[in-house]
């Protein structure tokens, strides 16, 4: 074979190569984080050492991944609120407000139902899931009858959920004393492992004597990541083994030919738009259920569903990439914690780092873009 | 396409290699911080964050006056929501901190758990007290902010043209109490046709909402509001620049938030108390298990520097007196509903 027969080749599999989306989110995240590394460097922080103090925080003790899956936990599953909502063709910003709506209910009903342990908890599951599957609906409703575009309404639906809220949280029945917040909601709700035991005397005395066991208890281990593992394979198997998934995917690739060919466009939105509402009710319902215990007033969005679309972003709008980006998230966000505290370097330095791996991680189509021009070029040459 | 490739292969393997050696290095420091002898202290701010204009901030430069004095080590975290308050602790907890603050109330059952599940570790809390359940190994720290919230409401007493004053409160409990109180304690003091306007906000956060309470206060005729409700206040002094009327500070000396409109502030000095304790730990001391209380007499609490710039000579000489007074315990303020109503009756 000659050389340049050599080179074409070895050219044709590293565009194969670069094409694959999964390599190219790996390219991306790791440009990003050069970048970061700049600015670190800019601001007097040695990068190397930076990330060395990010790494050994998020891995170096068994603690520390747990802490960061239970922050990885509600951005995974907003991920997929709205990634479900992109492979149907609906942009749903309201992943925020569709959280809120799920934790609140999730604190009311973990608090003023009396039901048996399990029961307790899923019954509140359920009902968070439901309410903000309806608020979702509400906007694929909106679009359906009047037309009205998913961005605006669900963006208005985040603030009326959030003031919703509050109101629910401050008003006398709901507030704890002395505090902005709601009643913690009962033990029988919690879907925390060991919650009440490991703070008990009992415990106390064992933890003491299982120092390795001690560590592990310290972050609040709860169920909620097999629940977003769940969560991941029914979407996958909603969309691919569905009628339902089927009609939903056609109106995403070509509203019109899918009408053209049948399907209940209109019905279409409302279900697509529950379902990514139900989701991210789950993510929050889970976090009340097993972090937070409560709902507190919030002067502002907490920002669980915005971080949600930035997870779809980078997951490519799949499940399983939604998981795995989802991660990635809850680990910079955790580790960035331990920035600030080994390396002194201040929040607004660590929201840039994670701001250009995103910025970073949105690329990928742009580096196609300009290497299929490049290529193009060559080819007219 | 390949240049692209190679670049790319080419800074990762750089970066790999640059990464695992610098690993190699750092694998012994976290032993040498311990070994060295210099003292870290770190704190976990609650929601306000370091730079609230209150006393986050006030903690912050109290370590940061440790630091430039002492020559300790310190760090911070701040906390975004209140599930940050834990796994910000257990973070300082190893990092290798010999002292950890959590600061403020909000943080109060954090601070307990963090402390009772790592027994090794010494804790400190500001505005937090748990009595005879503290921890050995929790110190904490309460003001007597009633005591400067009488000196600013006797200011306040003294200076109204309207015989009309407001207090605007953060969240309702024990420690806004103390403020709520002295307050009252210290308008009536000066002048009892004063009437008081009371309101709480039921947030620490909602700056907006301050100011429009602050704005009703103003409406209904007071000339001098109150607050004690930490960010809330921004608000609060944004009204009172406005409506050209007087806001007291609370916390920090908050007159340069708005130079012609803060009369005078109600200042707990977190700095002071974080310094001592933290200056009297590098001695070997810690009074573990005890709640410190920060007054006039410990140099805890005061009403700010800046008021001599708006507040009448002879008022302030009064003031002094009546410092004096309360020093000397010959005047004890109130600091909740029953023993505002016996202040009131030994009064009359």
């Amino acid at each position: 074979m000659s050389i340049k027969a050599k080179l074409t080749n070895w050219s044709n599999s590293a565009k194969r190569y670069l094409d694959n989306t999964f390599v190219f989110t790996l390219i991306a995240i790791f440009i990003g984080l050069i970048t970061g590394a700049i600015i670190l460097a800019f601001a007097g922080f040695n990068p190397f050492e930076s990330y060395w103090a990010m790494a050994v925080g998020i891995f170096s003790k068994p603690k520390y991944i747990i802490y960061t899956i239970i922050k990885a936990t509600p951005i995974i599953i907003t991920g997929y609120s709205v990634a479900f909502a992109f492979r149907t063709g609906l942009f749903n910003i309201g992943a925020e407000g569709q959280f809120i709506v799920g934790g609140i209910v999730a604190a009311l009903a973990g608090y003023f139902l009396h039901l048996p342990p399990v029961i307790h908890a899923m019954v509140a599951f359920a009902l968070a899931v439901g309410a903000a599957a309806a608020w979702g609906a509400a906007a694929g409703y909106l679009k359906a009858r009047f037309g009205v575009h998913e961005v605006i309404s669900t963006i208005m639906l985040n603030w009326i959920a959030l003031y919703l809220s509050n109101y629910l949280v401050m008003s006398p029945a709901v507030k704890r004393a002395e505090s902005e917040a709601t009643h913690k909601i009962l033990a029988t709700a919690r879907i925390d492992l060991f919650g009440v035991w490991k703070v008990s005397e009992q415990g106390m005395a064992w933890r003491m004597e299982n120092r390795f066991f001690h560590d592990l208890l310290k972050p609040d281990i709860n169920i909620g990541i097999i629940v977003a593992i769940l969560l991941g394979v029914m979407i996958f198997l909603i969309l691919k083994k569905t009628t339902l998934g089927y009609e939903l995917r056609a109106v995403g690739f070509n509203k019109d030919a899918a009408e053209n060919g049948g399907i209940n466009v209109n019905r279409s939105f409302m279900s697509s738009m529950a379902i990514a509402g139900g989701l991210a009710g789950a993510a929050g319902a889970l976090q009340v259920l097993g972090v937070s215990l409560e709902c507190v007033n919030l002067s502002n969005m907490e920002g669980y569903g915005f971080d949600g679309i930035a997870v779809a972003l980078i997951g490519g709008n799949t499940p399983a990439g939604c998981f795995l980006s989802g991660l990635l998230f809850g680990a910079l966000k955790y580790g960035g914690g331990k920035l600030q505290s080994m390396m002194g370097a201040p929040r607004e330095i660590i929201s840039i780092v994670i701001g250009t791996i995103l910025f970073f991680t949105a690329m990928p189509k742009l580096i196609r873009y300009f290497t299929s021009r490049i290529n193009q070029k060559r080819e007219e040459k | 396409m390949k240049r692209y490739l190679k670049i790319c292969m080419a800074a990762m393997i750089i970066s790999g290699l640059l990464l695992s050696g610098c690993g190699k290095k750092e694998k012994q420091d976290p032993d040498s911080t311990s070994q060295s002898g210099v003292m870290k202290v770190g704190m976990v701010s609650d929601l306000g964050g370091v730079m609230d204009q209150s006393f986050n901030e006030s903690a912050w430069e109290g370590l940061l006056r440790a630091q430039n004095e002492l020559g300790i080590k310190i760090g911070y975290l701040e906390s975004n929501n209140n599930s940050d308050y834990g796994p910000n602790l257990e973070s300082l907890t190893d990092a290798g901190n010999s002292l950890i603050w959590s600061i403020g109330f909000m943080m109060g059952d954090a601070a307990l758990e963090a402390a009772k599940a790592n027994p090794e570790q010494k804790y400190g809390i500001v505005d937090m007290a748990y009595g005879n359940n503290t921890p050995p190994n929790l110190i904490s720290v309460l003001f007597k902010s009633e005591q400067a919230s009488f000196l600013v409401g006797y200011i306040a007493g003294r200076m109204t043209k309207t015989n009309k004053v407001g207090f605007i409160g953060g969240i309702k409990g024990f420690i806004i109490d103390s403020f709520d109180y002295g307050f009252h304690a210290g308008v009536n003091y000066a002048n009892a046709d004063v009437k008081i306007l009371r309101q709480y906000v039921e947030s620490f956060s909602d700056a907006a909402k301050g100011k429009s309470i602050a704005n009703q206060m103003y409406q209904q005729g007071a000339d001098i509001v109150f607050h004690a409700s930490g960010p809330v206040g921004d608000g609060v002094i944004e009204a009172a620049k406005e409506k050209s009327k007087w806001a007291i500070g609370v916390d920090k000396d908050q007159n340069s938030l708005a130079p012609d409109n803060v009369l005078t502030s109600a200042i707990k000095r977190v700095d002071n108390a974080i310094f001592n304790i933290v200056s009297d730990l590098q001695k070997g001391k810690f009074a573990g298990g005890a709640t410190v209380v920060y007054g006039l007499k410990e140099g805890g609490v005061d009403i700010a520097p800046s008021s001599d710039k708006h507040v009448p000579k002879e008022i302030l000489s009064e003031v002094a007196e009546l410092k004096t007074k309360i020093i000397r315990k010959e005047i004890v303020i109130p600091y909740n509903a029953k023993t505002y109503e016996k202040f009131y009756i030994a009064k009359q």
